[in-house]
């Protein structure tokens, strides 16, 4: 067997995009949008809002007030085009660092903070947002994703799931798994791939050796490549792929080709494993910029409103900061609570024997 | 009062789940036309159609983690690994996603899926078909596991299983599958909580703890002993968690000397917590040391020499004779 090795794991682009990194509008024959200047405006104050929210983050990290925090910087558009191409009634899936989806789902960006700070495990409820907890296993949320998928498809509810995961979960079994399941049930799902390059210090090359989007034909379902920094495509493949599962067309992979301009989380040294050349080119492909670029390039947007995000952004955080600074310590008993719905005799015993023992240290 | 073998009592539970539920689902591998390998599920897909009971592909992980996703969804899915062995490609999705998804939701999560898993040896299988993983899963908090060893209580317990809002994994001893008994299924007046352990024979002089298959082995030897004037008392655990340590306290006050017996290996095993509890909480009440008869810390033999790592009579009666040499 031979692989054409011009079409490897990082081949260069056969991707769909709409919007190039000079901020030009370009035309694609499937997956056109048509955007009105109020909803360009509103995708910029997104992106330059959610990077906002993860500097913050790092920020906080790094002084000591989260034990780790795993960064979105250089994916806002993959996770803010998917993210607003979803319905209310649609269903998200996130992996851990979809703060770009949470923030288009309006879950409080102090809600992600618990996790990372250590305060629960999760802490929001997902059918308040129909935006699921963060799962840190790798891949295991897409069977989560796809089993959703069934349920609606048993409700015939008018909705689609999403499963978000990494370029890294391609090689999980689960995520082969959700594959096969999603496309045997046809379940209405789209798997959105985030292929930033890099699963920790492992590069792309350790996980294919043909470009992700092209698996799913393997499995009997579409799969597509789209410019991960490109706002606008990202909408358009994800709100067409939505469509299509929500018809009964079934799964859709989009393989959103991107880069991650940070480290993993924030314990890792990016420089230990890639060269800064690299980060240099992407650096030319910047999600935020080439919106700018658009919107400047046609006057929808002037230095007035540039400027009132940038305000709005730096409100924000330092609301996060000070609302995350104010999260309280959990009571060491709630390490008892939520482990079963009702009464557990195991659960009560060791949660007695230990309230007494720390009542022993109070008197 | 029906004359039901264990699987049909089973089956049947699981039929009175579907009628009185229309949220309830079966799915796992042959469950539909074949009606399970052991017949478990026979007909139900028949009667409530290929959405309720489900043949899924060939992937235990995709069976219990599609269980999750369509228990988010509101549904309660009762999934089926075919056999003990085989619950190992599907532990990491019970072990970090379905005993922990309600907890990492503070409580706004409920994962009403079970887990059925037929157990044990004794049936002449080859590798994987004849194992005990109870400790794996007993040792993880936030699910509930149980374990039947009678018709009767296989047909109400599954029931229970199925109204539980917490995960559940029901082990059912693969070697009792035909064994008969009557069954009541007009009536839900007789049903012990899924959650407590039941004394199935008093005695006086020994107290044998057993679950799942161990219980009919327990109580024929308790028979045995009987001839020979020793008065056994033997308790069927049923549910290993929670564990119903009330019950087996006071019988180890009572009798002061007790022996668990299961087929998992001893080392490690949950005759260990049994031990380590009844130590802790029975020490002045004792005569002797707890004793564990179980497996060996060896992978399950070939079938030809499984009577020799399967607990029989003959090891439960030895185990009870050595109680008194202390």
């Amino acid at each position: 067997m031979t692989v054409d090795a011009s079409r490897g794991a990082d081949a260069p682009p056969e991707l769909v995009q709409l919007l190039t990194p000079e901020g030009e509008r370009v035309e694609h024959p499937d997956y056109d949008i048509d955007l009105t200047p109020e909803e360009v405006r509103s995708l910029y104050r997104d992106l330059v809002l959610v990077r906002r929210v993860d500097l913050e983050a790092v920020a906080l990290q790094r002084q000591g007030e989260l034990g780790i925090w795993a960064s979105l910087l250089g994916q806002e558009a993959a996770q803010i085009g998917s993210g607003r191409a979803l319905t209310d009634a649609d269903m998200a899936f996130p992996t851990y660092r979809e703060h770009g989806v949470a923030w288009c789902r309006d879950v409080d960006p102090v809600k992600l903070l618990g996790l990372f700070r250590g305060v629960n495990h999760g802490g929001w409820d997902p059918a308040e947002h129909n935006f699921h907890l963060y799962t840190i296993v790798i891949g295991s949320q897409t069977l989560h994703a796809v089993g959703y998928a069934m349920g609606i498809q048993r409700d015939g509810a008018n909705a689609a799931t999403i499963a978000y995961f990494g370029d890294g979960a391609t090689s999980q079994g689960d995520v082969n798994e959700s594959f096969i399941w999603a496309s045997v049930f046809n379940a209405p799902i789209v798997f959105f791939c985030q292929n930033n390059q890099w699963a920790i210090s492992e590069p792309l090359e350790k996980q294919s050796r043909i470009p992700l989007y092209r698996r799913a034909s393997g499995f009997g379902f579409p799969g597509i490549r789209v410019d991960g920094n490109d706002v606008f495509a990202c909408l358009a493949v994800t709100r067409q792929a939505l469509k299509n599962a929500r018809e009964g067309q079934g799964p859709t992979l989009i393989e959103a080709f991107t880069y991650r301009m940070g480290a993993h989380t924030t314990t890792d040294d990016p420089t230990r494993y890639r060269v800064a050349s690299e980060l240099e080119a992407w650096k030319l492909k910047d999600p935020i910029e080439r919106v700018k670029a658009f919107l400047v390039r046609n006057e929808l947007a002037d230095q007035a409103f540039l400027d009132s995000v940038e305000a709005e952004a730096e409100d924000l955080g330092a609301d996060l900061r000070r609302r995350c600074l104010e999260m309280p310590d959990p009571e060491p008993l709630e390490i008892f609570d939520h482990v079963y719905t009702g009464p557990h005799a195991l659960v009560a015993e060791e949660r007695a024997q230990y309230a007494a023992y720390l009542e022993g240290f109070e008197r | 009062m029906s004359v039901l073998t264990l699987s049909k009592a089973i089956n049947e539970g699981l039929r009175k789940a579907m009628e009185d539920d229309p949220k309830v689902l079966i799915m796992g591998e042959d469950v539909g036309k074949l009606g399970g390998v052991f017949r478990v599920t026979d007909g139900l897909q028949k009667d409530f159609g290929e959405d309720r009971v489900i043949d899924t592909p060939l992937a235990e992980s995709g069976i219990v983690g599609t269980a999750i996703g369509l228990a988010l969804r509101g549904y309660r899915p009762i999934c089926e690994i075919q056999f003990d062995g085989f619950v190992f490609p599907a532990a990491d999705q019970i072990i970090t996603q379905l005993a922990k998804m309600p907890l990492r939701s503070l409580g706004a999560i409920k994962l009403p899926v079970v887990v059925r898993i037929p157990c044990g040896g004794g049936i002449g299988a080859v590798e994987h078909h004849s194992e005990s993983p109870e400790a794996y899963f007993t040792h993880t908090g936030g699910l509930r596991v149980v374990a039947c060893s009678n018709p009767a209580d296989a047909y109400s317990m599954i029931q229970q299983a199925v109204r539980c809002d917490d995960p559940v994994i029901f082990f059912e001893p693969k070697r009792r599958y035909w064994e008969k008994a009557d069954v009541d299924t007009s009536s839900t007046d007789w049903w012990t909580p899924f959650d407590e352990a039941t004394v199935v024979r008093q005695g006086t002089d020994v107290t044998l703890l057993a679950y799942g298959p161990m219980v009919k082995t327990c109580l024929e030897a308790a028979t045995a002993a009987q001839e020979e004037g020793r008065s056994l008392e033997v308790i069927d655990l049923r549910s290993l968690n929670p564990l119903d340590f009330p019950k087996v306290m006071e019988s180890a006050r009572k009798t002061g000397r007790v022996v668990v017996v299961h087929e998992a290996p001893v080392y490690n095993g949950f005759g260990a917590e049994l031990a380590a509890r009844i130590t802790e909480s029975c020490f002045y009440h004792l005569e002797s040391p707890v004793l564990r008869v179980g497996g060996f810390s060896t992978p399950y033999p070939p079938s030809k020499l499984e009577e020799h790592y399967l607990p029989d009579l003959d090891r439960v009666l030895e185990a009870v004779d050595r109680t008194f040499t202390f």
